[in-house]
């Protein structure tokens, strides 16, 4: 019986329901920050003042923190820095400026009550158009007319493509900055040693490595002095891997003050000024054939990415994938994209689900439903017509698209949403003047990136590979030790389901170590869909090594050959006998009988293995049926379907979770949520009675079909 | 406002003596003063219920009250739930319809729905939304929070007939 497969219950809930997680706010700590934050988008600072002899911290007492300054070498990116806290100038509602402490978080709020900014106010722009007109005010001196990133691609004959096209078809589509939102805000706590001189940052990061080797640099502290630990984390979604700077003056507070330090974010301070996401505005042309085949597309991609450039990323994450990206699952040779990261006094962006997946998926789908419309034809079938159906497929970009099934998915959709009857009712609706309409978007989706596809856009930090490191202890039991960062993705028991099944185990006897920098090797975290690719890529490999030397040692005892050996029930058998020793036998021996091995191998059970693959491409299909009342413009979701072909299922519970906490999030961005600014840069959605998350009440049942391909 | 007043806070049963400012929430004295960190805080302004607890029989955001407003009551918070190592059955059923990913919204929906199947075991499948509608979830996309607590509504008839 195999465990890959089998949607087991998953190792982390026991503790989760009874509530013994361990999350960072549940830590103790002599000192608590309060950050005393900018209350206008753009200005000069002439004065700090505070109460004589209060433990209050700005940019002068922080003077020898190197500023934020992520670095991407292409695309005529613009290397913004960004102080940890607000030198001279602020540049969004919310930034950081000044940090004050005190023994509970309430005095804390009291004492940064009684700090005094005086900001000399100066004329903000909120919106990515608007920064671009000329005179606009710049947001950093370094970037004219405020475009931080410039970047373009073309294809040689897409001018005369599109000049020769039987039809050309426009459209623009916005998406609204929206938060990532996780239940759990940020956090950090950090604890300096007075044995070691060492600080332990606990914080709510997808990257733990990552966050200490920049944490480290910034202050200029030995690496080796720092340990970084992500907990439980309550939710990331791309929020939490981009570097916090109030998680270096954490960190640099508790070094300075030998003493420790927390900071736990309110919602307030999540909805203004952590990391926003989305924000794009896209103009997107396609020229169509007479048979309405695309035969090119020319794109132009303007991304808000607000005051400051992320790290590790930088703010060319969201333009950048929507340019290489863009055409998705359509065959189009001919191709032609500027797409630009515009700076705005807004909060910054960073990555969030899907990146820019979302915006271009609804851009090309869009296009193709106006396609559609101006050729006649059923939108169904002008999809049919274009989907790439040959495999593997170089796109116009270059990108390698790998085996999918993009009209097997899109037709596996149709067929449970049952099109025909929903035609039928649609009619029928109409004339009682109700509008029922059909939706559908197909598209690929890049993961498991390896280093490969992050150097191609010139990132100076390039992540990619992962780590582990497993054991086998003497009594028989498995650690593995991965660079990996899980936060809710049920990780721990998908690996422990590979690693069972390759030593012929039960995923309980398995534990799965991450998030501590001391325990685990470096790794680059839980982000863009990467980590049962990459991590469980490794893991297997890391096994399948644990695997050869179990089996080696059991031939060796049993006197058989080791490939006659097989692993299963916690033992190793000669394969077609009743020889066999106890697996806990075996772990034993390694270490406190190894000269039983003759020396032809060494003593303990532990093998470490990386990978790095080139990266690969999953693909879905989903259809939504809605009901849209025409007066009020309200939408009833009636029906969600999604065909999807992620290749092999390890914990088919497990993927349908995601994939139902996917469709919410996304019919939230297309429904929902917005977070808006007035011209002034004062952002109107501060509370979740403003910024409207969806609830129980909106997200309908979603059907999901599986491909497995 | 920052004179301390002594309280006692009956929490799963247990009195805990403790001294806080008036002005200190609730949730914030049942983890910080009571080391009871099971309840989670998510926006401290009445909206997302992750600090959902039970307070007498009512489901109430602990977030919204003063922990002096909770002396003399019986509160029960996520520790209570289990009988030693037996789940509750909702706990039991959260994690076989995979109600929960990162974990820290549980705590305050189970402590919502429980007292919901204390006090309406009946519910009906539209009384049962409309309650989870009270809590936000990021990661699941509440169909199986619903699920769950369905099952065990029905589960806990059955254990009654």
């Amino acid at each position: 019986m195999r465990w890959v497969g089998r949607s087991i219950h998953r190792l982390e809930d026991p503790a989760l329901v009874r509530g013994d997680g361990r999350f960072t706010g549940d830590l103790k700590a002599a000192n608590w920050v309060r950050f005393v934050r900018s209350p206008v988008a753009s200005g000069c600072i002439t004065r700090i003042s505070w109460p004589e002899g209060a433990p209050v911290f700005t940019s002068a007492e922080l003077e020898q923190i190197k500023p934020i300054r992520p670095l991407l070498h292409n695309f005529n990116y613009v290397p913004i820095s960004q102080p940890v806290l607000a030198m001279d100038v602020v540049r969004f509602v919310g930034e950081p400026v000044a940090a004050v402490l005190a023994p509970t978080q309430e005095q804390a709020e009291d004492l940064a009550d009684l700090v005094d900014v005086q900001i000399e106010p100066m004329p903000a722009i909120a919106d990515a158009r608007d920064a671009m007109v000329a005179g606009a005010p710049r947001v950093h001196a370094l970037a004219a007319d405020n475009i931080a990133l410039d970047a373009r691609f073309k294809t040689a004959g897409v001018d005369a493509a599109m000049t020769s096209a039987h039809r050309r078809i426009r459209i623009e589509i916005r998406s609204r900055r929206q938060n990532a939102l996780p239940l759990e805000p940020r956090a950090a706590h950090a604890a300096w040693d007075r044995n070691s001189g060492r600080v332990t940052l606990t914080c709510t990061t997808q990257m733990p490595h990552v966050m200490r080797t920049i944490i480290a640099e910034l202050i200029g502290m030995p690496e080796s002095d720092l340990r970084v630990i992500a907990p439980d984390v309550g939710g990331g979604f791309g929020q939490k891997m981009s570097l916090s700077p109030e998680f270096v003056v954490v960190t640099w507070l508790a070094r300075r003050l030998r003493t420790s330090v927390s900071w736990l974010e309110d919602r307030r301070e999540n909805l203004i000024a952590c990391f926003h996401s989305r924000d794009q505005q896209i103009a997107l042309e396609g020229g169509f054939d007479a048979d309405a085949r695309l035969v090119a597309v020319s794109a132009d991609i303007l991304a808000n990415v607000g005051a400051y450039s992320c790290y590790p990323t930088t703010c060319g994450v969201e333009p950048l994938m929507a340019m290489a990206e863009m055409p998705g699952p359509y065959d189009v040779r001919e191709y032609a994209c500027s797409a630009r990261a515009v700076l705005t006094h807004t909060c910054p962006m960073a990555p969030y689900r899907g990146v820019s997946r979302p915006v271009i998926t609804v851009a090309i789908e869009r296009l193709m439903d106006k396609a559609a419309a101006a050729f006649n034809l059923d939108p169904i079938e002008i999809r049919r017509r274009n989907l790439i159906r040959s495999f593997p497929y170089t796109s116009a970009t270059g990108l390698v698209l790998d085996q999918a099934s993009y009209v097997e998915t899109m037709d596996a959709a149709l067929q449970a949403a049952g099109v025909a009857v929903f035609r039928a009712r649609q009619a029928h609706a109409r004339a009682q003047g109700r509008h029922l309409g059909l939706g559908l978007a197909t598209f690929c989706e890049r993961t498991g990136y390896g280093t490969p596809a992050f150097a191609a856009r010139g990132m100076e930090v390039t992540p990619g590979w992962e780590t582990v490191e497993m054991t086998m202890d003497p009594s028989g039991w498995i650690e593995a030790r991965i660079g990996a960062s899980p936060h809710g993705q049920g990780l721990r028991t998908t690996l422990a389901q590979i690693i069972a099944d390759e030593l012929g185990t039960s995923p309980d006897r398995v534990k799965i170590v991450h998030g501590d920098t001391d325990r685990t090797p470096y790794g680059w975290g839980t982000f863009a869909s990467r980590s049962v690719v990459i991590a469980g890529g490794a893991t297997l490999m890391a096994a399948r090594k644990v695997r050869a030397k179990l089996t080696t040692m059991a031939g060796i005892l049993l006197e058989a050959a080791a490939e006659d050996i097989v692993l299963e029930a916690d033992a190793a058998r000669v394969a077609g006998t009743d020889r066999a020793i106890a697996i806990e036998t075996l772990a034993r021996a390694a270490y406190h009988q190894a000269h039983r091995f003759k020396g032809e191998i060494g003593p303990g059970i532990a093998d470490t293995a990386t990978y790095d693959p080139a990266g690969t491409f999953s693909n879905a299909c989903h259809v939504a049926i809605v009901e849209v009342d025409v007066e009020t413009g309200g939408v009833i979701l009636e029906n969600f379907v999604v065909a999807e072909d992620a290749g092999r299922l390890i914990n088919p519970m497990i993927v349908d979770g995601q994939i139902q906490g996917g469709v919410a999030q996304g019919i939230a961005n297309a429904l929902l949520e917005e977070i808006v600014y007035d011209d002034a840069g004062n952002i109107l959605t501060a509370t979740l009675a403003d910024y409207l998350s969806p609830s129980a009440r909106e997200i309908p049942a979603i059907e999901i079909r599986h491909l497995e391909t | 406002m920052t004179e301390k007043v002594d309280i006692t806070l009956n929490i799963n049963g247990c009195d805990y003596a403790v001294r806080v400012e008036p002005r200190r929430t609730l949730v914030d004295v049942i983890r910080d003063d009571c080391g009871q960190t099971g309840t989670h805080i998510g926006c401290e302004h009445g909206v997302c219920g992750a600090c959902t607890i039970i307070l007498d029989n009512e489901a109430v955001r602990s977030c919204l009250m003063f922990a002096v407003q909770a002396q003399g009551k019986r509160i029960r918070t996520v520790e209570g739930l289990a009988d030693g190592d037996k789940l509750h059955p909702l706990q039991t059923a959260f994690m076989t319809h995979h109600a929960l990913q990162c974990g820290f919204c549980t705590p305050g929906f189970l402590m919502l729905a429980v007292n919901a199947l204390e006090t309406n075991p009946d519910m009906s499948e539209d009384e049962i939304l409309d309650l989870l509608a009270s809590n936000l979830c990021r990661c699941t996309g509440y169909q199986n929070i619903i699920k769950a607590v369905r099952n065990t509504a029905a589960e806990m008839r059955r254990a009654r007939a």
